[in-house]
């Protein structure tokens, strides 16, 4: 494997390999000295052309932690803004000397462009494309559901995972329906039938309309997705009718988090809507693992780093499908 | 990687049998006592993948001549890939645990354990990963098999033998913990087999 | 100076083999054996079929205003080399060709270029902004004697003014062709909405958005008792209703792409924006209906579509690339891997769907489209079946190079396209410097 543009590109063996690399990256942040001399003299460019301070900060600390160099670049106030193109950015940050390009971008499919166009020759990690894919996000999620419910250790055989909200637009419900189950978990997708694509039936996940059926169905984690309120205007879609039906019918108050298992914990990517998807109980309550989401981001986008870069194969170009991990 | 090593047409000498694996420990760990006078304030690390069942086999034999001694209180594992300095000239390497005894590392004597002792490169990371875990008051280093071609200026202090070989050879160490026996075995450059 | 082409030995409509002799712009003989004197260049048939040159009813030859994409030159060279004389250019350029003036003018260069005949296509709405009439009439009556008319690119959404396009151009005998595209159901959306789309995370433009177009169209058009062609037909919905309207008796006609013949929407899955086309590609159930529909007549004819853009409205993410795919150069070789190739047509009935129809719903079949009869006037091409090649977008005569056939092996190619007894194209190559017909 050369880049990470989607959750789709890991096999089961591969995604248990960056989950265990970041179980020895986590080990080494909860040190004196967290930072290693592992990727000393690489560059890693963070391409921003989307706004996410979370995201980016999460990979700039990963990059630092193992002394890369970083390069923030972000779109707003650059030339971007001024029509520049993507493939102009890119080229001019490759001549920058980047080892590697992480790409947040509006555009679905932008950073497999980047990677396959012929533009630039690094390895490139999706930070979040439009609606597409946010791999290390999934990984975090598999990460954190990993340490609470199976141990630590292996996959996630037998769990059951149920994500609830805009799957539609959400590139976190597809990087996570790919990820988990090929590490063995059953995912239930649970939305309103306008916020569910059309094509989801292909999916390997169940689908409900109906968040109480899927509480009583006992998950193992319930994630949480952000809904942006533009959504339920008609000029953003009228995708539902009002944020306090949609709180009503989707989501997750005080009754549906005493309805859940004792062990069930409860995720969210954030920014956490509170009132809306989540109440401020759930999000405060003691089953909630979203800060700790954030925690093993850091150590997740490490491991991803270090297994994407530190090797020869970094370096050396050759062909991309016949690059393995390890 | 099965404990047959003699690959066809290939020739793999066996240097050291499981007897001599051993011996070679038991000695070392008299060694250790002897240099430290005693076990007090020592901690045994070994380094993944195979300095990890050496290093407990050295405690367990510590444990077993110096009363008050546990094992498993004095050893632990230190994790150098990402301290190499040729992460980049081979494919990626696997992470492994770094795990230290529950009193650290501050202050101890640190004996490191290695199966092969050959360019240094791998002591030099381990020394820095060392650094990052805390500050010994002295560190050793205890190794199986020392073959030569030093390319940093890193001696061990304990050596199970000396094993003169060319760099075209390769020296394998094969242990029941991870290869299902003991045995260290010789490979010349036909019987290299890559 | 030789003006006289003995075509030996070639199939028409690969039919029984004979000779063609082609003087003075026109099918001078036909049969068995024809002398050739001094004056007379003799072309070997063997293996090739002769058809009557083919007719596009959409092309965007992208002159006025988009040069850096194609000319009317580049494009209508394009148009030669894949066997077309006739080529009917869309009115989506800048300025818009909504005027007799614009009309004029595009019609004016095709005829200075020389390569094929140049038809302009009138837009139906003043700036293609769908909300008043254009000067239908003036655009009728011009040099350009303009029959087709279409806001191509965009749809007619209002039905108030489709119903009154189509009753006002039965007053010349003009047809309007809708680009079936309901527009709130396909607001930024960027491909096919179904499983692939899903997938990708692109925003998706749903089947029904065309079909529900097409369906009002045929119902107003039974209503106000006019023509309708519907362009670039996709989907099996939209098949079904085609199918539905004719049995019914509304004079409907109905157009596929070669792309939509060719390729589904898996091919949206590398993001490369080549494949970013409007209608989008979909899925290959649609692709089935489309061909079935095209052999069994439901559909009319194969319009390219060919919609040439400079690299950098390529080089790009999918959001921001624009839609569109060139055609012209690879049409006939699609149609004959999709359809002839397949035992589906005849050469007869590619002359049918790329010539004889197209040339009869633009209303230039007193040229174009016609029998391969002596007296008629030498508009043909000579196809070798048997060829074999890889596409080069860079070797193509067209400006641009978004060709999603690019490194694709295609059969057939043309050998030699006459116009009006003229060639236009030899050994499949443009016949450069204007010759006396």
């Amino acid at each position: 494997m050369r880049h990470l543009l989607s959750a789709k590109d890991l096999s089961h063996d591969e995604a248990v390999l960056v989950l265990d690399t970041a179980a020895q990256m986590a080990a080494t942040q909860a040190r004196e000295i967290k930072k290693l001399p592992t990727l000393r003299g690489r560059t890693v460019v963070n391409l921003f052309f989307e706004d996410s301070t979370r995201t980016r900060i999460s990979f700039e600390t990963a990059a630092k932690r193992l002394s890369a160099d970083v390069l923030n670049f972000s779109a707003k106030g650059s030339s971007v803004s001024k029509g520049e193109s993507l493939k102009d950015t890119a080229q001019t940050l490759q001549a920058m000397g980047a080892d590697a390009v992480v790409v947040r971008h509006q555009s679905s499919g932008a950073p497999h462009r980047l990677a396959h166009a012929g533009w630039i020759d690094c390895p490139v990690i999706n930070a979040g494309d439009g609606t597409h894919q946010h791999p290390t996000q999934s990984l975090l999620d598999a990460f954190t559901i990993r340490r609470h419910l199976a141990g630590g250790a292996g996959d996630l055989a037998g769990l059951h995972v149920t994500i609830v909200g805009d799957v539609l637009h959400s590139r976190v419900a597809r990087s996570n329906v790919e990820l988990l189950t090929t590490l063995g978990a059953r995912v239930t997708l649970v939305a309103p039938p306008t916020l569910l694509p059309v094509g989801v039936e292909s999916w390997p996940a169940t689908t409900s309309y109906h968040l109480d059926d899927a509480v009583a169905d006992r998950p193992d984690a319930v994630m949480m997705l952000r809904v942006q309120r533009e959504r339920m205007s008609s000029a953003g879609g009228g995708f539902f009718p009002s944020g306090l039906e949609y709180s009503r019918l989707y989501g997750l108050d005080q009754r549906r988090l005493d309805a859940l298992p004792d062990h069930t914990i409860v995720m969210h990517p954030g920014p956490m809507n509170r009132g809306l998807e989540i109440s401020a109980a759930a999000a405060d309550s003691p089953r909630s693992v979203v800060v700790e989401q954030v925690a093993n981001g850091v150590a997740v986008r490490m491991a991803v780093l270090y297994l994407l870069l530190a090797g020869a194969q970094a370096t050396a170009p050759a062909d991309d499908e016949t690059r393995v991990l390890a | 990687m099965g404990p047959d090593m003699r690959a066809p047409g290939g020739e793999a000498a066996e240097v050291l049998g499981p007897a001599d694996i051993g011996r070679a420990l038991v000695r070392i760990a008299h060694e250790i006592l002897e240099r430290n006078r005693g076990a007090d304030g020592l901690v045994v690390l070994g380094i993944p993948t195979r300095g990890l069942p050496l290093a407990n086999r050295l405690a367990a034999n510590l444990a077993a001549v110096e009363p008050g001694v546990e094992a498993e209180q004095i050893t632990g594992s230190l994790d150098v890939t990402m301290y190499r300095d040729d992460l980049a000239h081979h494919p990626t390497r696997t992470i492994g645990a770094t795990h230290v005894p529950p009193d650290g590392i501050d202050g101890k004597v640190v004996v490191l354990v290695d199966d092969v002792l050959y360019s240094g490169r791998t002591i030099r990371a381990a020394l820095d990963a060392l650094n990052d875990l805390g500050r010994p008051r002295a560190v050793q280093l205890a190794v199986l098999v020392d073959r030569g071609h030093r390319e940093l200026p890193i001696r061990a202090d304990f050596v199970g033998k000396n094993l003169p070989t060319a760099s075209t050879e390769r020296v394998r160490v094969l242990l029941a913990e991870t290869d299902g026996r003991d045995g260290v075995l010789i490979e010349g450059p036909t019987g290299a087999g890559r | 100076m030789s003006v006289r082409y003995l075509l030996r030995n070639v199939a028409p409509l690969g039919g029984d083999r004979t000779d063609v002799l082609v003087a003075d712009g026109l099918v001078a003989a036909i049969g068995a054996g024809l002398p050739a004197d001094d004056e007379t260049t003799v072309i070997d048939g063997t293996g090739l079929v002769l058809l009557p040159g083919l007719v596009d009813l959409h092309t965007h030859l992208r002159e006025p205003g988009r040069e850096d994409a194609e000319t009317v030159e580049t494009g209508t060279r394009a148009a030669a080399l894949g066997g077309y004389t006739a080529v009917h250019a869309m009115a989506n350029t800048s300025p818009v060709a909504d005027t007799a003036g614009v009309v004029e003018q595009v019609w004016r260069l095709g005829r200075d270029a020389g390569w094929v005949d140049v038809y302009p296509v009138g837009a139906v709405t003043v700036g293609l902004g769908g909300e008043r009439l254009a000067e239908l009439g003036a655009m009728a009556a011009s040099a350009a004697r303009v029959r087709v008319f279409s806001d191509d690119g965009r749809c007619v959404a209002d039905p108030v003014v489709m119903r009154r396009a189509l009753e006002y151009v039965k007053a010349f005998d003009g047809v309007v062709a809708q680009h079936a595209q309901e527009p709130r159901l396909t607001e930024n959306a960027q491909m096919h909405e179904g499983v692939v789309s899903a997938e990708l995370g692109l925003a998706g433009w749903p089947a029904v958005a065309e079909e529900a177009i097409v369906a009002r169209d045929v119902l107003l058009a039974e209503h106000v008792g006019s023509r309708l062609h519907v362009l670039h037909v996709s989907t099996a919905g939209s098949v079904e209703i085609v199918r539905w309207a004719k049995a019914r008796g509304i004079a409907v006609t109905a157009e596929v792409t070669p792309h939509h013949l060719f390729l589904t929407d898996e091919s949206a899955r590398g993001y490369d924006p080549v494949y970013k086309v409007n209608p989008p590609l979909r899925t290959a159930d649609d692709v089935e209906a489309v061909r079935a529909a095209l052999a069994d007549g439901t559909i009319d004819t194969v319009g390219t579509d060919h919609a040439p853009h400079p690299a950098e409205d390529k080089d790009c993410e999918w959001a921001a690339a624009a839609f569109g795919m060139t055609g012209l150069e690879t049409a006939l070789s699609v149609v004959q891997a999709t359809m002839v190739d397949a035992g589906r047509m005849t050469w007869a009935d590619v002359a049918r769907v790329m010539s004889v129809t197209p040339a009869r719903i633009g209303r230039v079949d007193d040229a174009h489209g016609r029998p391969i009869a002596v007296g008629e006037p030498a508009n043909l091409v000579l196809v070798d079946p048997g060829a074999r090649r890889v596409v080069d977008p860079r070797a193509q005569a067209t400006k641009s190079v978004n060709s999603p056939y690019r490194g694709t092996e295609l059969p057939g190619a043309v050998v030699a396209t006459f116009l009006r007894g003229r060639p236009t194209v030899l050994d499949g190559a443009l016949v450069e410097g204007k010759v006396l017909a």
